[in-house]
């Protein structure tokens, strides 16, 4: 197996590694630099566990080989608060449902996260249609959307300022 | 289990390096595909070639025919998103966003989800519906495709040992001329189709159709042209029942596998069903 030298910035801090050809961005992640914040699911690519943002997009870590993110940014659940709006996110989330049992929460606001992001005005069908790739299997997805909602309220009430 | 990753800094040299590593080595795109073989044992490389700095596979333009060039190497997300896109036809921006999740379309490609060959895949029916033609390279060769003509079996195409996918290339859609995707999905929105039809018609003033694409995926080991229903369509008009007669002839061009999304005999049936929903809608639009 080749390894190649892969320069990434992650959560905001620039990292240079080396890393064999079939690493998986999950695996650097969890059990390289300890951020086991994201979590494996399916490992296919289907249930949203492992969600996280490559240069700003919500991609599966689970399909995605480290050599593919060299030169890139990578934000994962450990620095969505630092990202514009991250946090007031999180706080939908505790109030309104949305953080449940907490298996697939850093998948469903990195989700949520990069929606807002590229249509912070995305009406309900929408919200549902980009939202359907993260599966929770505990309590259901009102809550979810409620927190979204809310957070989209909320920033309307702020445009009006 | 063990392989070499290289990342040619030319077309040319992606292709002699494929070409020499003949059957075992595979080029990497989004990684979607590849990976997910990789991990279920399915692909073992001992060569993959990175396909990331090909500059000249990237993008959407519009060509000066009116027509649309999509670069391989465009993400299924770029291609969905790009003004360009919805304004040669909507249903073709609708095929794209129909793939899986947000997630997986952010990092798949073009290229590498024809080259996949998955008969269940979105894109091409409605690519071959739009008459598109591929563009393949073999260093400094080029040839092109009927699309169709790509796809030989289950992950089987035409392509041979060092030839890529360089884009695909799309004639002006016609001005009496509209398409629709229609995709059946009784489990969850994120799934493969059961049945999906492309259509594109064009009706003529006198309300008669004068020209009919209708290709369907997930009904055979490549996407299906249904010519027979092509032929009931031309020339005319589009009543209900004109219509139902010829969506009926699609169940003897297809030759559907029975699967997790349906036995072959429903397959049969909804792909009928789906086919008369599909050319009634254009019809009403």
């Amino acid at each position: 197996m080749s390894t190649h030298r892969v320069r990434v910035r992650v959560n905001g801090t620039a990292l240079e590694r080396e890393v064999p050809a079939d690493r998986l961005l999950l695996d650097l992640l969890r059990e390289d630099l300890a951020l086991t914040g994201t979590k494996e699911g399916c490992g296919i690519g289907v249930c949203g566990l492992c969600s996280v943002l490559v240069d700003d997009e919500v991609v599966s870590a689970c399909l995605l080989p480290v050599i593919l993110v060299d030169g890139r940014s990578v934000v994962t659940i450990e620095g969505l608060a630092d990202r514009p709006g991250g946090a007031a996110l999180q706080d939908a989330f505790l109030v309104h449902g949305g953080f449940q049992c907490g298996i697939c929460t850093p998948g469903q606001l990195i989700s949520a996260s990069a929606l807002l992001a590229a249509s912070p005005r995305a009406n309900e069908a929408e919200v549902r249609d980009w939202m359907k790739g993260n599966l929770c299997r505990c309590t259901g997805y009102y809550g979810i959307l409620r927190s979204i909602a809310a957070v989209q309220a909320g920033a309307a009430e702020g445009d009006g300022r | 289990m063990s392989f070499d990753y290289v990342v040619p800094g030319s077309l040319a040299e992606a292709s002699d390096l494929l070409a020499r590593g003949g059957p075992d080595a595979h080029a990497l795109a989004g990684g979607t595909a590849l990976v997910l073989m990789y991990k279920q044992g399915l692909l073992r490389p001992e060569k993959v070639v990175g396909l990331g700095r090909l500059a000249e596979l990237r993008g959407v333009r519009r060509l000066e025919d009116g027509g649309l060039w999509l670069g391989a190497m465009t993400t299924l997300r770029a291609i969905e998103t790009h003004p360009e896109v919805a304004a040669h036809s909507p249903a073709l921006a609708l095929a794209f966003a129909s793939v899986a999740t947000v997630r997986i379309r952010n990092q798949a490609t073009l290229g590498g989800n024809l080259a996949h060959a998955d008969p269940a895949q979105d894109p091409p029916p409605m690519l071959v519906a739009l008459d598109a033609t591929v563009e393949i390279a073999r260093g400094l060769t080029r040839r092109t495709l009927p699309l169709g003509e790509l796809f030989r079996d289950i992950f089987e195409t035409a392509l041979v040992p060092g030839e890529l996918i360089v884009g695909i290339r799309l004639p002006p859609l016609a001005p009496r001329a509209r398409a629709t995707y229609l995709k059946f999905l009784p489990r969850t929105e994120d799934d493969y189709a059961t049945v999906s039809v492309a259509v594109r018609l064009a009706v003529a003033e006198d309300g008669r159709c004068s020209d009919a694409r209708v290709c369907l995926g997930s009904v055979g080991s490549t996407p299906v042209r249904a010519r027979a229903v092509e032929r009931a369509l031309v020339g005319h008009a589009l009543t209900d029942h004109a219509i139902s007669d010829a969506a009926a002839l699609v169940a003897q061009e297809i030759d559907p596998l029975g699967d997790a999304r349906g036995s072959a005999a429903y397959k049969r049936e909804m792909a009928a069903v789906c086919t008369r929903r599909a050319i009634a809608t254009l019809r009403d639009a």
